[in-house]
């Protein structure tokens, strides 16, 4: 019993306190996103502003069980939540209320649960199990294997659904792994794949080509810090490339740009590679050979999209991939985000007088959009002030991370961080037109009890784990 | 390093956020066009009465219906159609384009509806989700009247709201007459109501509770200074006639009666059937729609020399007793300008007679007047005193579209008729009788007449006597001198009193009681019958109305312009036609320039 008292004094109060401000600051903006005349007050519960405070009650009574229970229960019983999450993710494809397409919701009795917000709290207590246990080595092959099934298997069900958006978090495992000692190689190889594979699908082939070109020849660089057979490289294949291009136009010979391009850069590629091989610079092989993997990887994603893909797949990745999605017009929701937040000016409209957000030329509000209102009624000040506490939460969630004794802690910690600041980048982000849109909620700020609930797990079983980090070695 | 990536992203955040809310203006122009929605008050316009107080303009209501696509939900179009007299075709198009232009925004579906029809469909509306009703004014003419001095208005152009911001597509503009030049007085000004709406376009309440609104206000009423009952008595003396009569007070430049025949029925350009009946008028061979009071360019023939004679005396070269002998006509060698007398004439009898040999004469010694030192300079001091007596310029009136005539350049002749060779008076010797390249409007023929009724100035002329609450412009208040001496015209103005006595020209038109000066003419048409013309002010002291009456095809002045002329001053200035002549009121207004045969067959009694 002695301990438990402890858990009290020895909690992170300051983490506590970052996460209240986050969640009120997000209950008074969801009331001025959706606040109307004939419901002014904000305990409203018929509107999205009192749901949410029984949603904010109902989590801090969540976080206050969570941190009753000993830490012991959430090592232990890890598989079991991962597997439960498993079940769920298997049981809403079937039973699952279809909403907008996608089946990412149990609708029971009025009440809505989404499996997928949870499986990155059960993902993460896996994932610290499995890492922790007592013979795993990220550098071996099995581990490695095992820890990117433990990853993908919610990634895909997820994926069925589908809920891209959702699924995507995952990724940001990868930047837990890289902490546990996953070779930067890994990671390269890993990010350039993705990479590739996003910008073959979003940017013209021939401008890839162009940057993977120019990437070839600072990689060359790099490797063998020699500039002058860069600047070479580039004036040749700029020569080539425009000479080809004024010959089509001249000679009217009608080869598209990108034919010309391919052409051109292709043959300097070539020529260079000969080059190297000539000079026998070893360490550029490997440069040459992922230039020519890189066009090979881009032109046969584009071959299968193109020609392998069904029409209704096509709309569906580039639905997914925020291609050609917007009803509206081309980035019409992106640009209202941008309107509303852009008009908020240095101080804001103040409180309730955001008239983009209120009269709804912001779509999703006050879920997805949320930042609009912060960005509008609060300005430059009040977006820089969430912004700076999020900032803080994650650096404070890092440096809890690092004083855990245990590799559980410490791995479950990284994720809570990572987790919650890659949503942070890729909501923020995207309201104000630096990432794609992906529906993926704000933590403890967008509307909605899952993701409010899920997040709180999050952060306070990992509050719970720091609490009693000099206990004893799990 | 994941520590040094949040930070990293928190400052590229950070730098957008400063980007967009502090450095760039664009997305706070862009956030008041989002939700703003300006709500257009349209004012009525301006009445316009007569200078007794008869109304000649006022408006009627009309509805134009709008649609806004969106928030249409399944409704009636057959009843719809009915009810606004359209057919499903031509429904289904305004539909199509109106949810072209905009889902969300109001387009005008059906313009103008009946205030009758307006009724019945007001009881369906709440049925017809998403259509609206958008009062306007049109005008309307309780008599058809002096269509051209008003004008008419129609939609703007393309041209006109790419210039002035006032003007929004689908507004009203004063295309010709006062509603064009008055148009700024009679629109009023539009209001603007601000309104709050969300993404659906729905109103959420007025903007800073209606401060930035502004309230429309009425167009200002003008009298004109027609007088509608001697306007319409003129209107029917030019029935079936092509021509123009200008009437003015000489007094004031105020214009009592202007005419233009062929004329229409303004209520036929007011409506629905606008375009059509537009078309229509626009395609008539007789050209109703042209001004020929304002546009009409006809040599002036006789009805010059007065203007001839008073430039001659002004400079000297004659005196009222310098006499001339017409010999059939005027003639130097084998040059000939040809008349029918064989006698001297003075000033007086010269204008009563017209002969043409004197104006050869007088105009011959004004080119070679000594103190000029040759015929080019003697013509351009001629010309000179044209401008000053009111031809060959515009008058700065308040018609729209007044041209200015012709009085040609000495550049001109140097061009086509002297070339190289020396100015003589010879060459354009035809100008002295009203003949040769010069264009007159009927209006400057009116003003030159009243220049000659006022013994030396005008008026301008104008049409507006008064504007609601404010005065008219000040040219119109100030007198125009002729740089002519009045003595001199002491005996031009006896000769055109003489013309309308027993042996003058226009003695078939006398006026008993009524002391008329006049001047007949006959203005050559090169594409048919000459132009009847005639020039009168009356009472000879004091002149109460000055006119000019042009009857085209009617060859003499005597045969209809002086008649129509008689009796219009006979009817302003006695309010009735004495029983002697009412057989002339009579004939003219039956008599139909329009028929070809009788046109022939006055030609030949002549
Ligand atoms: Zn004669």
């Amino acid at each position: 019993m002695a301990r438990r008292n402890n858990i009290w004094a020895s909690i992170d109060w300051l983490t506590v306190v970052v996460y209240l401000i986050l969640v009120f600051l997000g209950w008074i903006n969801i009331y001025a996103a959706v606040y109307n005349e004939e419901h002014q007050s904000i305990f409203d519960i018929s509107q999205r502003y009192g749901k949410q405070l029984i949603w904010i009650g109902a989590a801090l009574l969540l976080g206050f069980f969570i941190l009753l229970i000993d830490t012991n229960f959430y090592v232990f019983f890890s598989w079991f939540f991962y597997g439960l999450v498993i079940l769920l993710l298997v049981l809403v494809l079937v039973a699952g209320t279809e909403v907008n397409g996608s089946r990412s919701w149990f609708l029971i009795g009025g009440f809505q649960f989404q499996p997928s917000e949870f499986a990155k709290f059960a993902t993460a207590l896996a994932l610290s199990k499995k890492m922790s246990s007592f013979n795993f080595r990220l550098s071996r092959k099995q581990s490695l294997l095992q820890v990117l099934a433990i990853i993908l298997a919610p990634v895909v069900l997820i994926m069925f659904q589908p809920d891209t958006g959702s699924a995507i978090v995952f990724l940001s495992f990868v930047l837990v792994l890289y902490r546990e000692g996953l070779s930067g190689v890994v990671l390269f190889f890993g990010a350039l794949i993705v990479l590739l594979f996003l910008l073959s699908l979003l940017v013209p082939n021939y401008i890839l080509l162009m940057v993977l070109f120019v990437g070839a020849l600072v990689a060359h660089y790099v490797l063998n810090l020699r500039i002058r057979p860069v600047f070479r490289g580039l004036l040749i294949a700029a020569g080539v490339v425009s000479t080809l291009y004024a010959a089509n136009r001249l000679l009217d010979a009608g080869f598209s740009n990108e034919v010309v391009v391919l052409a051109g850069t292709l043959a300097c590629a070539v020529g260079f590679t000969v080059w190297i091989a000539r000079l026998r610079i070893r360490r550029s092989y490997i440069v040459s050979l992922l230039f020519f993997a890189s066009v090979l990887f881009t032109y046969s994603v584009d071959f299968v999209f193109q020609n392998v893909l069904e029409k209704h797949h096509q709309s569906r990745i580039n639905e997914l991939l925020g291609i050609q999605s917007d009803p509206l017009g081309a980035g019409y929701n992106v640009n209202q985000s941008k309107i509303a937040i852009g008009s908020g000016g240095f101080f804001g409209k103040g409180f309730l007088n955001g008239t983009q957000t209120k009269f709804n030329f912001v779509p999703e509000q006050s879920t997805d959009f949320i930042f609009c209102t912060v960005g509008e009624e609060w300005g430059f000040v009040g977006a820089g002030v969430v912004m700076a506490l999020f900032v803080y939460l994650f650096i404070r969630l890092i440096m809890l991370a690092e004083r855990q004794r245990s590799v559980f802690s410490r791995v479950y910690g990284y994720s809570v961080s990572i987790i919650l600041f890659f949503h942070f980048v890729v909501n923020v982000g995207m309201t104000i037109g630096l990432m794609p849109v992906i529906g993926i909620p704000l933590p403890f700020f967008s509307y909605g009890g899952s993701s409010l609930w899920a997040f709180t797990i999050l952060l306070f079983v990992f509050l719970r784990l720091d609490a009693s980090r000099l206990d004893k070695l799990v | 390093m994941v520590t040094g990536i949040f930070i990293a992203v928190g400052v590229i955040f950070l730098g957008r956020l400063f980007q967009l809310q502090v450095l760039d203006p664009t997305y706070k122009e862009y956030a008041t066009n989002n939700v703003l929605r300006k709500v257009v008050q349209y004012p009525a316009r301006g009445l316009v009465y007569d200078r007794n107080g008869e109304l000649l303009v006022y408006n009627q209501a009309a509805y134009d219906l709008l649609v806004t696509p969106r928030e249409v939900v399944r409704f009636d179009t057959l009843t719809l159609c009915s009810l606004v007299d359209i057919t499903i075709e031509e429904f289904r198009q305004k539909f199509q384009e109106a949810r072209a232009y905009s889902s969300y925004k109001p387009s005008v579906i059906v313009k103008q509806i009946s205030p009758e029809k307006y009724a019945v469909l007001q009881e369906h509306l709440y049925k017809l989700k998403g259509f609206y009703i958008q009062p306007r004014t049109l005008r309307q003419y309780p008599k058809p009247l002096a269509a051209h001095v008003l004008g008419y208005v129609g939609e703007v152009t393309r041209d006109i709201t790419a210039n002035d911001p006032y003007y929004q597509s689908g507004d009203y503009i004063g295309i010709s007459g006062i509603e064009k030049t008055y148009e700024k007085e009679l629109r009023g000004k539009k209001g603007v109501k601000y309104f709050l709406v969300d993404v659906h376009n729905r109103m959420q309440g007025s903007y800073l509770d209606g401060r930035a609104d502004s309230a429309a206000q009425i167009g200002k009423n003008l009298v004109l200074t027609i007088d509608a009952r001697l306007q319409e008595y003129a209107e029917q003396l030019m029935k079936n006639k092509k021509g123009s009569i200008v009437a003015i007070d000489p007094a004031t430049g105020e214009v009592l009666a202007m005419v233009s025949t062929p004329n229409y029925d303004p209520n036929l350009l007011v409506g629905r059937q606008r375009g059509n009946n537009y078309a229509a008028l626009a395609a008539d061979s007789l050209k109703p729609l042209f001004n020929r009071s304002l546009m009409a360019q006809y040599p002036p023939g006789s009805t010059f020399k007065m203007a001839n004679a008073l430039v001659a005396l002004q400079e000297g070269v004659i005196t009222p007793y310098t006499e001339y002998y017409c010999a059939h006509g005027y003639h130097v060698g084998n040059f000939t300008v040809g008349c029918h007398h064989e006698q001297s004439f003075r000033v007086e009898n010269s204008i009563s007679q017209s002969c043409n040999a004197y104006y050869c004469y007088i105009f011959r010694a004004i080119l070679e007047n000594p103190k000029y030192g040759g015929v080019k300079q003697g013509y351009e001091a001629w010309r000179e005193y044209m401008l000053r007596l009111g031809f060959g310029r515009v008058l700065n009136t308040d018609f729209a579209n007044e041209l200015k005539g012709l009085i040609p350049s000495s550049d001109y002749y140097q061009k086509y008729v002297y070339r190289n060779a020396r100015w003589r008076a010879l060459p354009i010797i035809s100008l002295s009788i009203g003949q040769g390249e010069i264009g007159i409007t009927p209006l400057q023929m009116a003003n030159h007449t009243a220049l000659i009724a006022n013994r030396g100035y005008y008026y301008i002329p104008h049409v507006v006597k008064e504007i609601e609450g404010q005065p008219i412009d000040v040219r119109f208040k100030t007198p125009v001198s002729s740089g002519i001496d009045s003595s001199w015209f002491r005996p031009v103005i006896n000769g055109m009193e003489k013309v309308m006595q027993p042996g003058g020209t226009g003695a078939m038109s006398w006026v008993p009681g009524i002391s008329v000066c006049g001047k007949t003419g006959t203005a050559q048409n090169p594409h048919g019958s000459d132009h009847s013309v005639f020039m009168a002010f009356a009472p000879k002291d004091n002149p109460r109305i000055a006119l000019s009456v042009y009857v085209e095809n009617g060859i003499w002045g005597s045969t209809y312009a002086a008649p129509i002329a008689s009796l219009v001053i006979e009817k302003y200035l006695n309010d009735t036609i004495s029983a002697s002549r009412q057989w002339l009121e009579k004939s003219m207004m039956q008599a139909n320039l329009l028929n070809p045969i009788q046109i022939l067959r006055r030609g030949e009694e002549e």
